[in-house]
């Protein structure tokens, strides 16, 4: 049987879909139709509501493939990925998609290992070769000062992990008309050896840095803790979260997940507010690939002005209550 | 407990190159050190050795003066140190790499712990933690911010993962690999007793012909990925940057980074 069709994964959090779930059915979209196959989102999770599933082929997707089961209430690398490579061994898809997000990013080098296939980490950019129809996968590297296109031309199906907010959702289709089939359970994937025990979710959005639209992010010369109060104001006034140079994660200021930079995480949003952070190498790593970048620093020779699209040099403690009090009155016009 | 660390050499961050024609990087005249990322696993290795007695034995994979590496993990308190080097295994990607390093470990006996780091900062995928697991049958936690407990005599290991809304606890048993976070250790600097140590220590090492390993399945051939093209993106932006002179200048550039907002459709 030859291999075909593209299939994306989807991901589920307390019921509901996640939006990375929607991002990859439109990366998936444009190459099933360059291809001229199906596009099938797979959902892998703990129970979700029926009219989630439509939601999926709202987005784009041509089928829906899910296995539900209380076992999979919580993400066991082993278990997901016995499920992920007996659908694949079995149906032979040609493109395998995941979100680069905690569990994309573990579920998938963990299912290519055991499928002897390429995957590819990150991506930002996916095309289909137009004579050789390879997938041709796109990313970052070396902390965002390489640009990198990989493929896999011997080896199926091709799998890539996605970065998050790199794409955007296709618009909802009411119209549109898929198949939702519901794969039954089979105890026989379950791998017991791990238990999820807890969960401690973390109080407040800012912890979820990677899927917001905005981040504001405070460095060293937001001078204390609770100067961050600021930041928290301007991150809802835009309607983002805010986030943190490590300078000022190591000082107490903000906690490790929001946390920007080569030993934090790798942030892609629409806007990205700096303020009062130098931009070191290791801190532009995570942050050089934000769609706009504004940066708020007293220092004109800051590095952090060389990947800004708009810069204020002035001091932050006169630039952040006044951009409050416009924002506010924009607001309420 | 018998802790093995995988560790990678990388380039110095900033001033990497790479050959346009290869697609690989230019290794030569680029300081090299420890992927920063890696020692936090060293450290949280160290960390369990002194808790509960055992050797960490750290294992690299790359060309000859990786050798350097394992010897600075030596000097920072690991104990053992394996190197894994041959021109079979060159143009390896994490598939490939993953495969070597599992057969290797494998060949180094009985374990109870591997760790490594998050993701290395040259290729930056993170994918040869899971990798290894996956190759090794060996349980797996990912992204791991602390260890609470393990436990040797009962084999019971208990970890915090962090996810995208906090963080899980997760049980495993020994043996497992984690790969772990920033989060799960303040690294050590090395000690001049260390180093002395690092100095006279005896370096495993493995090669093509004395690991088992199956020849289509290392080196360029081995590897499923092919780097085709590189391209080395524009990072400066030249923005607009306004550097106000009084008061009045202060309002005028924040009407205007409003104005940016509502034409970037941000407002
Ligand atoms: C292996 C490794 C990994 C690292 N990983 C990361 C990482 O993931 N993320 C990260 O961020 N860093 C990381 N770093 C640290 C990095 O090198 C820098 O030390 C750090 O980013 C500096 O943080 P900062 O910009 O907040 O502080 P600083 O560099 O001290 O910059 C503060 C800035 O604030 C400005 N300022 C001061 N007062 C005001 C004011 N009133 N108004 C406006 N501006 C003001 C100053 O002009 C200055 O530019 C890493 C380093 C290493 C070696
Ligand atoms: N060549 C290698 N030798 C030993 N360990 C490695 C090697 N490459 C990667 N690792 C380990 O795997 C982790 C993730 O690396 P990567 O998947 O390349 O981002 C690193 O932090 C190391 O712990």
């Amino acid at each position: 049987m030859k291999h075909q069709n593209v299939w994306t994964i989807a991901e589920a959090h307390d019921g509901k879909l996640r939006t990375v779930s929607y991002e990859l059915l439109a990366r998936g979209r444009q190459l099933a139709d360059d291809l001229g196959q199906e596009l099938v989102s797979v959902l892998i999770s703990g129970h979700v509501d029926k009219d989630e599933l439509q939601k999926l082929i709202e987005r784009g997707a041509d089928r829906v493939l899910v296995v539900f089961d209380e076992w999979l209430d919580s993400f066991i690398a082993e278990t997901y990925s016995n499920i992920l490579c007996d659908l694949i061994l079995e149906r032979k898809p040609e493109i395998v998609l995941a979100a680069a997000t905690f569990n994309g990013r573990t579920l998938l080098p963990h299912a290519a290992m055991r499928l002897h296939v390429g995957l590819t980490a990150d991506c930002t950019g996916l095309a289909i070769d137009p004579i050789t129809k390879d997938l041709l996968q796109t990313r970052p590297a070396i902390g965002g000062n390489i640009l990198a296109t990989i493929k896999s031309p011997d080896h199926r199906p091709q799998m890539a992990t996605v970065r998050p907010k790199s794409t955007k959702p296709l618009d909802k289709d009411k119209d549109r008309k898929g198949e939702i089939e519901l794969v039954p359970f089979k105890t026989a994937w379950v791998d017991p050896r791990v238990k999820r025990l807890a969960t401690r979710e973390e109080a407040g959005e800012d912890i979820n840095i990677q899927e917001a639209d905005v981040v504001v992010a405070g460095g060293r010369g937001m001078k204390k803790g609770e100067n961050f109060n600021m930041l928290q104001t301007l991150a809802r006034n835009l309607g983002g979260v805010v986030g943190a140079t490590r300078d000022a994660v190591d000082r107490g200021w903000a906690k490790y997940p929001q946390q920007v930079g080569l030993s934090g995480k790798t942030v892609t949003p629409k806007l990205f507010v700096s303020v009062g952070a130098s931009g070191s190498i290791q801190h532009l790593a995570g942050m050089k690939t934000s769609e706009n970048i504004i940066a708020i620093n007293t220092n004109e020779d800051a590095n952090i002005f060389q990947v800004a699209d708009f810069g204020i040099v002035a001091d932050l403690f006169e630039v952040l209550p006044l951009l409050n009090k416009k924002l506010e009155e924009e607001g309420s016009k | 407990m018998n802790i093995i660390v995988a560790i990678k050499q990388v380039p110095e961050t900033s001033n990497v190159k790479m050959d346009p024609v290869t697609g690989t990087m230019i290794r030569e005249g680029v300081e090299s050190i420890i992927n920063p990322l890696d020692l936090y696993a060293i450290e949280a290795a160290n960390q369990l050795k002194e808790a509960h007695g055992g050797k960490v034995t750290v294992v690299t994979m790359g060309p000859p003066n990786a050798e350097k590496a394992l010897k600075e993990a030596i000097a920072m308190g690991c104990d053992e140190a394996v190197l894994i080097s041959d021109r079979a295994f060159a143009g390896a990607d994490t598939w490939s790499t993953s495969y070597v390093l599992a057969k290797a470990i494998e060949d180094l006996g009985e374990f109870d712990l591997i760790l490594c780091g998050e993701r290395a900062t040259d290729g930056d995928t993170g994918q040869v933690g899971p990798n290894i697991a996956a190759a090794m049958d060996v349980p797996l936690a990912t992204y791991v911010s602390q260890i609470e407990s393990a436990d040797p005599a009962t084999g019971e290991l208990l970890v915090w993962r962090m996810t995208e809304y906090g963080y899980e606890k997760l049980q495993l048993p020994l043996p497992s690999l984690l790969t772990v976070v920033k989060e799960i250790s303040f690294p050590r600097l090395p000690t001049l007793r260390g180093k002395q140590r690092a100095r006279a220590a005896d370096i495993k090492s493995y090669n093509a012909s004395n690991l088992e390993v199956e020849k289509d399945k290392i080196g360029l051939k081995g590897s499923p990925t092919r780097v085709i093209k590189i391209e080395t993106p524009k990072v400066t932006r030249g923005g607009t940057i306004i550097k106000p002179a009084d008061e009045k200048d202060l309002e005028d550039a924040v009407d205007k980074l409003i104005d940016f907002l509502k034409a970037k459709e941000i407002l």
